[in-house]
């Protein structure tokens, strides 16, 4: 084995571009958790938002065009999900995982025409000086926009959840939907624009596997990643800035086991393969050990104002 | 204004109702796809649901399809719907299933090639074995640690896939196979062979454990104090502690029973329709099931009906594949919207619509 051909400065460069989709999925669900709704479709409405963020950065030449369709596609399967579990009072474990096995379908059928096709990529942003750091430079500053995009995001995510108003009912909503409702807020609409927002992550985080990580269309190509995402919220505690450090370990892993396996370390394949999926049961296990807190009072409770 | 009103009681009428109301609503839109797609609506429905068994040019090939599809499907369903009920959520049947292939498989593949009469039963074994450890590890881990067991067995279907991959190559690798990977033929080999028992029905082995798993399931949820407790702990969970109802052996208990069921169906495939252990020989039934519990309302005699039905969906969208040039993944959609309109229905089982005035706040 040869570890000497593993590069530092890539490593990290690819442990960016490798965590960027499941962190956009992450914080996302991690807004949704936090208004007390769990959504077990990340990786339906990530795969559609590949596939749709494809197909459209494709016919329309431009990947940010790809990016805001995936984004949309990401919310309007988030749509039927909200209108289930908030208007029609069904079972969000079960919606979810229906919302999961549609949306495979959904774009193993929308794809199928674009399977083997090369897409437009994102240009790599030039920050000026910052690039030219040695090292940290092309490690950190010469990056794709959504990389950047993707970790505002995560400040935005804190900053509003910390110091805003909305933020406020948004947690209040998610810790006791009874207390809030007698309040006078909007429970059903403040989780319906949750909801939303959690899938138009999840899309985005989707396009940005099919149009840069990869880039390509590949029937059931999120590979659990959707599933990843909720692990991450779960390893976070619920924890903005903790998801970005959940999201970066899983693309760590992730990329250390392929550098692995092409610089022929004598571990075997499969083990290595396996290895994101087993790092995060391990993660699982460990949180729930130590008990895990901060999860959302009312996180998966049906609303239902009765009077 | 429109309103809900909660029940009192789920209603009898919607339970039964919503199901077919489901399919209906189903139809209506999958026709709509289908339209879109460039198939006529008419003929596509009539493809799926009416010619696999009453055509006469293809029923005499798709007939005895239905009961191998629906075999493993029923199996599996049965074992998820018993964890489904207590609130336990086991969705990764797929990897049980898997596991069960794999250690059936494996079990007799070390004896071959005797011809002895206990090589399948011990295969049986093996399998149920199989899939019932591959689900203990969610099973152990939620009651010493209380780790989510939706996203641990959900995480070990990926590890059983590359497990698949590995010994498929590997380990159980056909030697004779030039190389290919692969296990033996079962086929070819009388002793471990599931085969088919009534020739012309696709009647083997795994739909007889069905049926017997119907019958055993709904004398267990209906006339056992063990099912009386699943059902207790699944609809108040505090209730069933202060009876005395242990919950981690409850847990224990609907994890292990799907995952033996899984591991069996993985086992009666692999053995007979699928023919070897092979990279992709597992065709998502394990999360296809999971449609099945759900529409089958959790209930053993709905199950078997539900199970009967996705098989016919499955055959079906074969079938309009090859006549119409509907792409598969149609298919995959239609059962995912299945599942929607069921849940989406299901509204009316436990509330009621009202008309009411707009009241002044």
């Amino acid at each position: 084995m040869d570890l000497s051909s593993i590069s530092p400065v890539l490593l990290v460069a690819s442990i960016m571009v490798s965590a960027t989709p499941i962190l956009f999925a992450a914080i996302g669900e991690l807004v949704v958790e936090k208004s007390g709704v769990l959504n077990l479709g990340v990786e339906g409405m990530m795969i559609t938002g590949a596939v749709v963020g494809f197909a459209v950065a494709v016919n329309t030449e431009s990947p940010l065009v790809g990016f805001v369709a995936a984004a949309v596609a990401g919310a309007v399967l988030s749509l039927a999900f909200g209108f289930l579990t908030q208007h029609l009072l069904s079972n969000q474990v079960a919606t979810g995982l229906g919302l999961t096995l549609a949306g495979l379908g959904l774009s193993a059928l929308i794809g199928k025409p674009y399977e083997g096709m090369k897409s437009p990529t994102l240009p790599k942003l030039d920050l000026g000086p910052l690039s030219d750091i040695p090292g940290v430079g092309k490690m950190v500053f010469s990056h794709d926009i959504m990389v950047y995009v993707s970790i505002l995001l995560v400040a935005a995510v804190w900053a509003f959840l910390k110091f805003t108003r909305g933020g406020l009912i948004l947690r209040a909503v998610g810790e006791s939907h009874d207390s809030a409702h007698a309040l006078g807020y909007k429970v059903v609409r403040v989780r319906m624009i949750a909801i939303l927002f959690g899938g138009a992550c999840a899309g985005l985080g989707g396009a940005y596997l099919s149009l840069v990580r990869v880039p390509q269309w590949t029937e059931g190509m999120t590979a659990g990643a959707g599933w990843i995402a909720l692990a991450i919220v779960v390893f976070a505690s619920w924890r903005p800035w903790r998801i970005l450090i959940g999201a970066y370990l899983f693309g760590g892993v992730t990329v250390l086991q392929l550098n692995l396996q092409a610089a022929g370390a004598k571990v075997p394949v499969a083990l290595l393969s396996a290895s994101p999926y087993l790092i995060t049961i391990l993660v699982l296990v460990i949180i729930s050990a130590r008990g895990a807190h901060g999860a959302p009072a009312s996180l998966g409770r049906v609303f239902h104002a009765s009077n | 204004m429109l309103r809900l009103e909660k029940r009192p009681q789920p209603s009898r009428e919607w339970t039964a109702l919503s199901p077919l109301l489901a399919v209906a609503l189903t139809m209506l839109v999958g026709g709509i796809l289908f339209a879109i797609l460039g198939a006529n609506p008419f003929e596509a429905i009539r493809t799926i649901f009416w010619d696999p068994i009453f055509s006469e040019q293809f029923s005499g090939f798709t007939r005895p399809q239905l009961l191998v599809k629906a075999g493993p499907l029923i199996l599996i369903a049965i074992g998820l719907s018993i964890g489904f009920k207590a609130g336990i959520w086991n969705i990764g049947a797929e990897g049980q299933y898997i596991m069960g292939a794999i250690c059936g498989a494996g079990a007799g593949l070390a004896f071959y090639p005797s011809d002895s009469v206990l090589i399948f039963p011990l295969m049986l074994i093996a399998g149920a074995l199989g899939g019932w450890a591959w689900a203990m590890i969610p099973a152990i881990l939620k009651t010493k640690l209380g780790t989510n067991e939706i996203l641990v067995s959900l995480m070990l279907v990926y590890v059983a896939e590359t497990i698949l991959a590995s010994v498929a190559s590997g380990l159980l690798r056909n030697p004779d196979g030039m190389g290919f990977p692969g296990s033996r033929n079962f086929k070819e080999w009388d002793a471990a062979f599931n085969s088919e028992l009534i020739t012309g029905t696709g009647m083997h082995w795994g739909v007889v454990a069905a049926f017997i798993a119907v019958i055993a399931a709904y004398v267990l949820m209906s006339r056992h104090i063990q099912g009386f407790n699943i059902r207790l702990t699944g609809e108040a969970p505090r209730a069933a502690r202060f009876a005395g109802v242990n919950p981690t052996r409850i847990v224990i208990l609907c994890l292990g029973i799907s995952g033996a069921l899984a591991g069996m169906a993985g086992m009666f495939e692999a053995t007979g329709p699928a023919g070897q252990v092979s990279i992709d020989f597992n065709a998502g039934y394990g999360f296809t099931a999971i449609i099945v519990a759900f529409l089958g309302r959790l209930n053993p005699i709905g199950i078997l009906l539900a199970g009967l039905l996705m098989a016919l969906t499955y055959i079906g969208g074969e079938l309009a594949q090859l006549m119409l040039g509907l792409p598969g993944a149609a298919i995959q959609l239609f059962q995912g919207m299945l599942l929607f309109f069921l849940l989406a229905t299901d509204v009316f089982t436990n509330y009621r619509l009202r008309l009411t005035k707009k009241e002044a706040v």
